[in-house]
């Protein structure tokens, strides 16, 4: 069993904090392409369409034919070898984790590899493989248990890969909506220290309000993601004591390009959906990375929650999907930036939300407590990308099939 | 069974020379490989002009290969080459070089390893070092080579129980060789004790497990038996040589090297035997490769070794003495010049000319290469058998 995490102590101001340090980051193409799908939560390996041997390392010709590789879904399971404890190192990362255990798996897949190990296996285990993403967003192996272990999620090398709630602060930007509400309660219940709720106008009543006002440990604080200066105020006053922001702003209204909008709810759209990511990034960013090795409650991630249109435009909701689709590239940009100072940015991506402003959407819609369960899994497996509910799904499904197709379906 | 390799007849192998290492240094890899030359032509009385033939390795000359070399110090050969392969670098140069003063292609090839070492290249080198390990071992606690060969000892260990004492036998047995050896890093005596109670690195590496990177160049001449007659210079022959790269990959961990594919072959062409040997010149990066080479170059047989290595003394004086200068383990890592060390350590024994102390009428001696952790074990390696004159 792993022991269990204790709460972070109150830290004494005049110890400096790690600085964020992320493992080596060199890596190939084909590392980097099973990176995008580790960040997906899948278990990929490269398997030759020639003679469908599984290979790893990740290559670019198969060793045993020299034919085309493709990534294809693996058997997780696996037989531990060999370890080693890790004692010396000359990276800055590693140090300041030190002893660090690995060891070689053999894969059920085929290829044998090094891993990362989970406290509670041992040489000769049957181990479950994860395939997850560093502090720097590049691709691991790492071997748990097949069996689920007491507080296995608390496993000292395990946390350093995900941006699990427990014990963490968490800032929702926006608690006037049904949506950042449940994402609060999610979090909430999977252990967060803290969760900070956003309220853009605190004078103005909303639903939910005394649910939060008798649920402990959660803030209500001011921020306007339209105003610069609110969302500064706000970075300056919590500091260095938010660990991951969950942006569950957004701005949703029917309209079409040439006819059925205004240019002014086109450009508020734009103002909270892109800008508001723009600026939570700008006035927060910083001191996220700063603090992202900083022991139990490190600073781990961002986390966007934002339309699967994004991704092809969509006709009736013509602007929304633009501004979505500028808030999708915005959040790879950030992505980028984050990964060199080890903090995970992710997007989740919702087909249309059971709100109010989708009334007139036929179903399936996708239910808010559902969207806040995909928020505690992306940072409980550290991932970068998921889709929740069926809308979201398909459309991404056949837009990895065929984009353009894709984009024609969702537009004529 | 691979056609057998046509004998080195007529070939020289003479003038080993090592310039002595140190732990760090401020000069490049061109300045050590020319302290290398000059070493040779004080020696020889060969100038430039007289090099038609270059074979060269390194780690740190980057940006330049053989060719930035040969314009860096004013060689013009008509036949060179350059071997990354770090510790299978010597033996593949001496192949090499041999064939092409056989043939004709060049009547005097340098063979020439140099690497720096300054305070940061270590790491440098470890960062850059091939695509496999930056993509799947380095990030797994960055514990370099180290953490690889802990693997592969703690898999070795297990699968033919073999006890760190056995690994500790050889290290104590290089160090006491190593005392004799002027240019050695390491001049202290070693312990068993010291050495079983040496930190833990990456288990169940320890600090005496591992090489202490340096700075330092090799060099040797290969040529034909009239030049080196003409020349004045002692000179030995090569009886045989084999070579192989990426041997048995479905092996999950690497308890084996590619020698196994071509012991025979070795032994047959060189028309002796693993007892014919008079020393051992092993690649030792760490103990274990060295217990893994006793099994695959024909002294015992697999999952043997401990109880070979508890019958043997591997002193200079011993039943079997090995890495006569203190091996890369006591004398330093120099790079790819730790892939040379080994053969004119060799050379220098069966040409009785050693730095330090002379194995008594050594004649035979087989040198060993083995190099290139590109991801998870080591990919090449070689073997030759020298023979000094009778
Ligand atoms: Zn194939």
């Amino acid at each position: 069993m792993s022991n269990p995490l204790s709460p972070p102590k109150r830290k004494d101001p005049l110890t400096p904090s790690r600085l964020g340090h992320v493992p080596p980051r060199l890596r190939s193409r084909a590392a980097k392409a099973m990176a995008v799908r580790a960040g997906q939560g899948r278990f990929v390996l490269q398997v030759c369409e020639g003679c469908s041997e599984a290979t790893y390392p990740p290559r670019d010709r198969c060793p045993h034919c020299w034919g085309e590789l493709r990534w294809a879904d693996q058997p997780q399971t696996a037989v531990l070898l060999a370890e080693t404890v890790v004692r010396a190192t000359t990276d800055n990362f590693f140090r300041e984790h030190l002893p660090w255990r690995i060891g070689t798996v053999q894969l059920d897949a085929g290829p044998t590899a090094v891993a990362h190990l989970h406290g509670d296996v041992a040489i000769g285990d049957q181990v479950r493989m994860r395939l997850v993403l560093d502090r720097g967003g590049n691709p691991a192996l790492f071997a748990l248990p097949l069996k689920e272990t007491p507080h296995m999620q608390d496993d000292p090398q395990l946390r350093v890969f995900t941006s699990a709630p427990k014990h963490r602060r968490i800032l929702v930007t926006d608690g006037r909506t049904r949506l950042g509400q449940d994402v609060a309660q999610a979090l909430l219940a999977a252990g967060a220290g803290t969760v900070f709720l956003g309220n853009s106008d605190p004078l103005l009543r909303h639903d939910g309000e005394e649910w939060i006002a008798s649920t402990p440990n959660i803030d209500m604080v001011p921020l306007d993601l339209t105003d610069s200066r609110s969302v500064s105020e706000l970075a300056g006053t919590l500091g260095g004591r938010v660990d991951i922001i969950v942006n569950t702003a957004g701005y949703v209204r029917p309209g079409g390009v040439s006819s059925g909008s205004r240019l002014a709810t086109l450009q508020t759209a734009m103002d909270i959906n892109a800008f508001g990511l723009l600026r939570l990034a700008q006035s927060f960013g910083p001191a996220l990375g700063a603090r992202s090795d900083d022991g139990v409650n490190s600073a781990a991630a961002f986390v966007d929650i934002n339309s699967i249109y994004a991704m092809t435009g969509n006709a009736g909701f013509a602007g929304f999907a633009a501004s979505a689709a500028a808030r999708l590239s915005l959040v790879a940009g950030l992505r980028g930036e984050m990964a060199s100072v080890g903090i995970r940015v992710a997007s989740v991506l919702c087909g249309p939300i059971d709100d109010a402003w989708h009334q007139a959407v036929p179903p399936p819609k996708v239910a808010t407590s559902r969207v806040a369960q995909a928020v505690v899994q992306v940072l409980q497996d550290g991932l970068e990308q998921v889709c929740v509910g069926d809308v979201a799904e398909d459309l991404a499904a056949r837009w990895q099939q065929d984009p353009f197709l894709t984009i024609r379906e969702e537009n004529l | 069974m691979t056609r057998r390799p046509a004998a080195y007849d007529g070939v020289a192998v003479c003038c080993p020379v090592t310039v002595p290492y140190v732990r760090y240094s401020p000069e490049t890899a061109h300045w050590w490989a020319g302290a290398a030359l000059s070493a040779l032509g004080e020696r020889t009385g060969l100038g430039p002009a007289d090099i038609d033939g270059f074979c060269f390795a390194s780690f740190s000359s980057g940006p330049d290969s053989v060719v930035g070399m040969i314009q860096h110090l004013g060689l013009c050969p008509r036949w060179m080459d350059h071997i990354p392969t770090g510790g299978a670098s010597g033996v593949m140069a001496l192949r090499r070089a041999a064939r092409a003063v056989q043939s004709g292609d060049a009547d005097l090839v340098v063979c020439l390893a140099a690497d720096t070492n300054q305070v940061d290249s270590f790491r440098q080198t470890l960062a850059g070092f091939s695509r496999f390990s930056q993509d799947a071992m380095y990030p797994y606690g960055f514990g370099g080579p180290n953490a690889t060969f802990a693997l592969i000892t703690d898999n070795f260990m297990r699968t033919y129980g073999v006890g760190r004492e056995s690994f500790g036998k050889l290290c104590v047995a290089q160090r006491a060789n190593a005392l004799s050896n002027p240019h050695a890093l390491m001049k202290r005596p070693l312990s068993l004790d010291q050495y079983m109670s040496s930190r833990a690195i990456s288990d169940p590496v320890h600090l005496l497990d591992c090489v202490m990177p340096c700075a330092g160049a090799e060099a040797f001449i290969v040529t034909t038996e009239e030049k080196a007659a003409s020349l004045g210079l002692a000179a030995a022959s090569i009886k045989a040589t084999i070579e192989r790269h990426n041997a048995f990959p479905e092996d999950p961990i690497q308890v084996r090297g590619g020698w196994v594919r071509d012991v025979d072959t070795l032994w047959e062409a060189a028309g002796c035997s693993p007892e014919d040997m008079d020393t051992i010149q092993f690649y030792d990066d760490y103990p274990v490769i060295v217990a893994m080479q006793m099994e695959d170059l024909g002294f015992c047989r697999k999952g043997e070794v401990a109880g070979f290595i508890d019958r043997h003394d591997f002193t200079i004086s011993g039943s079997l003495p090995l890495n006569t200068n203190g091996g890369q383990l006591s004398a330093g890592q120099a790079g790819a010049a730790g892939g040379f060390q080994n053969v004119t350590e060799a050379l220098r024994q069966v040409l009785g000319c050693p730095l330090g102390d002379q194995v008594p009428d050594a004649r035979r001696a087989l040198v060993s290469g083995f190099g290139l952790v590109n991801y998870d074990r080591g990919v090449c390696t070689g073997a030759a058998v020298l023979e000094g004159a009778t």
